[in-house]
């Protein structure tokens, strides 16, 4: 589904990303970890495709298409969903108006009728319902005040309202209570089958009880240095990166 | 023959035909003023960005018989809601009760001005508050519409009545014989503890300039609320000053709201003027122009007297070569102590081409004040750009997505329905929004 080869990519004169393989098939589930600044969210960005970055080399694919050439909303449409290290606030917007917009677009992008009012207003319950999420949030302004584990969940349910094949969770258990990690595990695991995959970007083995790996992966400044099954988490938990920084060193 | 002597020349002609009026001596006293003060240039401090002078190159007629405007021409330039509103109709400047409608007899007094002004019952509101607005205008534009005033209404709100129906006035030029300079005015008279809910807005029909020089007055007598709206989306070859002159007599309510959304020249004047202690105002506007259009929004508040509060936010958003101006007056004086006097303007430049000029301007009499101002000019915030295209938004579309969203905490003051989605549909137009 996605196969990364060499990926290089810059911001400004500075290279963060130094040459990524990585390969995800459907029904998969990676998870990448790594020591702050190794460039997992400059990873996640590249592939979503924020535009200050600067791929200086290698190849991306997405479903056979050249990803790297496809804009942002493209990428949408195409089935990849990035769900956000910060979410952004946007006063003024409200969260129904944002959603609607963004399920109409994508189901135009794929060839779909666009969902009316009540179809819209149906879905959107169902998937508040499975993130737990108050339905006073859909008429807030997006994100604005919003806590950061509301702003997290909002993400998820995003996820679940797009249904993208390829999700990217940039850190959506960063700052999240026990019982919210558990309400967003539950809304990835729901929303997981054998036709899409995950990549879940985090710092702790405890997301990965709940969503469980099939690879994990280590990035250290802009590689991927190691890869194992879901042992190499509780190995790094135990040991943390310094173990990894010797063996890269030798 | 300049432009100046034609003007003169046709306002003796007015003076000529219609002499018996019994506003002549104040047309004649503005007559007087006008010949002295002339059309404001660039080096006049009020209209320093704002080149007014240069559309008077062109030749303008002053139509003053009655316009045989069809009901036919203007029925599609109804605005949503007006099944349920009173309907003043003004033609060239001129009001014409053929075209207006009144949805409950009672509900309002409207008269033509000049009958007013003879009428026992209101000679003394109209001698006491008719122009007004003068003494905060340095320049010939509103002594020029003084100086012509024909055609022009009076409006009263009975004491004590909430009136049942918004009031929508349509000032309708009408350039299908040539280029039109038009002149309406009108005064509104809210009565002690009264309420009334307007909405003023400009359409010029055929293809020839117009220059609509407009001036209302509104007096909002003790525990009165007024409600005005003011919405401005002409074509091209539409041009505009438009001055509205709020006078706050007693402790009494005003809420404003300015929508500008296209013509070619537009001046706003908008002086709130408080005169009384305990009064309250709040004064919101909206701009959002591309093409080579230019706005000029010139704001005044006067704290006359003590204790009054007034919250000011104007928000716009420039693309192409459209050039936009704020100038934000707040006057504090001597006696006015404990004012709480806010003023925001927020603009956002989508273009390099693009312009805004602003300018908060506060003169602080006295020494016991809450006053804040404050002006920011940006650009389309590209996290948040990013963050709808990653989820299939086009470009188009979460550019249109967040101008509306800048603009929400103008609009939100907008009350009226159906004027709130009549607003909100012209600017998703207006940002070119696909509807899905
Ligand atoms: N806009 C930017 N300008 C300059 N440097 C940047 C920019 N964005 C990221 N970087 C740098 O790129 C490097 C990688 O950042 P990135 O956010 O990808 O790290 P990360 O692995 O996600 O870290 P964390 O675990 O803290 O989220 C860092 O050194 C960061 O400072
Ligand atoms: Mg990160």
């Amino acid at each position: 589904m996605l196969k990364i080869s060499n990926l290089h990519a810059r911001i400004e004169e500075k290279q963060i990303l130094k040459g990524i393989n990585l390969e995800i098939k459907p029904g998969e589930v990676h998870a990448i970890m790594g020591p702050n600044g190794s460039g997992k969210s400059t990873l996640a960005s590249v592939l979503a495709g924020r535009e200050h970055f600067e791929v200086t080399e290698g190849s991306v694919t997405f479903d056979g298409k050249d990803l790297l050439e496809l804009a942002p909303e493209e990428r949408a449409g195409e089935g990849l969903f990035l769900a956000f290290q910060y979410p952004v606030e946007i006063p003024g917007l409200t969260t129904t108006n944002f959603i609607k917009t963004a399920v109409n677009e994508v189901r135009k992008y794929r060839g779909q009728e666009p969902l009316d009012a009540v179809g819209f207003l149906k879905l959107m319950k169902e998937k508040m319902a499975l993130m737990e999420m108050d339905q006073s949030l859909l008429s807030r302004s997006l994100n604005e005040g919003f806590s950061g584990g509301e702003k997290k969940r909002n993400e998820i349910f995003q996820m679940a309202m797009l249904e993208p094949k390829l999700a990217i969770l940039d850190e959506t258990d960063s700052g999240l209570d026990i019982d919210a990690i558990r309400i967003v595990a539950n809304g990835v695991n729901r929303f997981r089958n054998e036709n899409n995959a995950v990549l879940v970007i985090t710092h702790y083995q405890r997301l990965l009880d709940y969503i469980v790996p099939d690879f994990v992966h280590v990035l250290y400044n802009g590689r991927i240095v190691k890869s194992g099954t879901r042992e190499l988490a509780l190995e790094l938990e135990e040991k943390g990166y310094d173990f990894i920084k010797s063996e890269v060193a030798v | 023959m300049n432009t100046v002597e034609n003007i003169k020349e046709q306002l003796n002609r007015l003076y000529s035909d219609k002499k018996e009026s019994g506003l002549h001596a104040i047309r004649q006293n503005a007559f007087l003023q006008f010949d002295k003060l002339g059309i404001p240039g660039v080096r006049h401090e009020e209209w320093k960005y704002t080149r007014i002078n240069a559309l008077f190159n062109k030749e303008f007629r002053f139509p003053y018989t009655e316009s045989n405007l069809l009901r036919n021409d203007w029925q599609s330039l109804r605005l949503p809601g007006a099944d349920d509103a009173h309907e003043l109709v003004f033609v060239n400047g001129i009001f014409s009760p053929e075209l207006s409608v009144l949805r409950r007899p009672g509900d309002l007094v409207l008269l033509p001005l000049e009958e007013a002004a003879n009428s026992e019952q209101y000679a003394k509101t109209i001698a006491a508050n008719l122009g007004h607005s003068s003494r905060y205008a340095k320049d010939g534009i509103n002594a020029l519409n003084t100086a012509w005033m024909y055609g022009g209404l009076f409006v009263h709100v009975q004491e004590k009545h909430q009136t049942a129906h918004p009031v929508y006035i349509y000032h309708i030029t009408d350039t299908r014989k040539g280029n039109v300079l038009s002149q309406p005015r009108s005064l509104v008279h809210l009565g002690r503890a009264s309420g009334l809910k307007v909405v003023e807005t400009f359409l010029t029909i055929g293809s020839q300039e117009s220059f609509t020089n407009q001036v209302i007055e509104l007096i909002v007598e003790e525990d009165a609320q007024l409600e005005y709206y003011k919405i401005q989306n002409d074509g091209l070859h539409a041009s505009q000053v438009s001055t509205t002159h709020v006078r706050q007599t007693g402790k009494s309510f005003a809420h404003t709201v300015t929508i500008s959304l296209n013509g070619n020249l537009v001046r706003n004047n908008l002086n709130i003027v408080m005169e009384a202690p305990h009064c309250e105002s709040h004064l919101y506007g909206l701009y959002l122009l591309k093409g080579h259009s230019h706005i000029d929004n010139h704001t005044l508040v006067d704290n006359v007297q003590p204790h009054c509060f007034s919250n000011e936010l104007y928000k716009g958003v420039l693309d192409e070569h459209a050039t936009g101006v704020f100038n934000g007056k707040i006057f504090v004086r001597q006696d006015a102590q404990k004012t709480n006097a806010y003023q925001s303007n927020k603009n956002i430049l989508l273009s390099d081409t693009a312009t805004v000029n602003t300018k908060p301007q506060l003169e602080i009499f006295a020494d016991d004040v809450k006053c804040s101002h404050g002006c920011t000019i940006g650009s389309i915030d590209t996290e948040a750009m990013f963050y709808l295209k990653s989820r299939g938004i086009t470009e188009k579309n979460a550019r249109s997505l967040l101008m509306h969203a800048f603009a929400e905490d103008v609009l939100e003051n907008i009350k009226l329905p159906f004027i709130r989605s009549y607003v909100d549909q012209l600017i998703s137009e207006r940002l070119e929004f696909d509807l899905l």
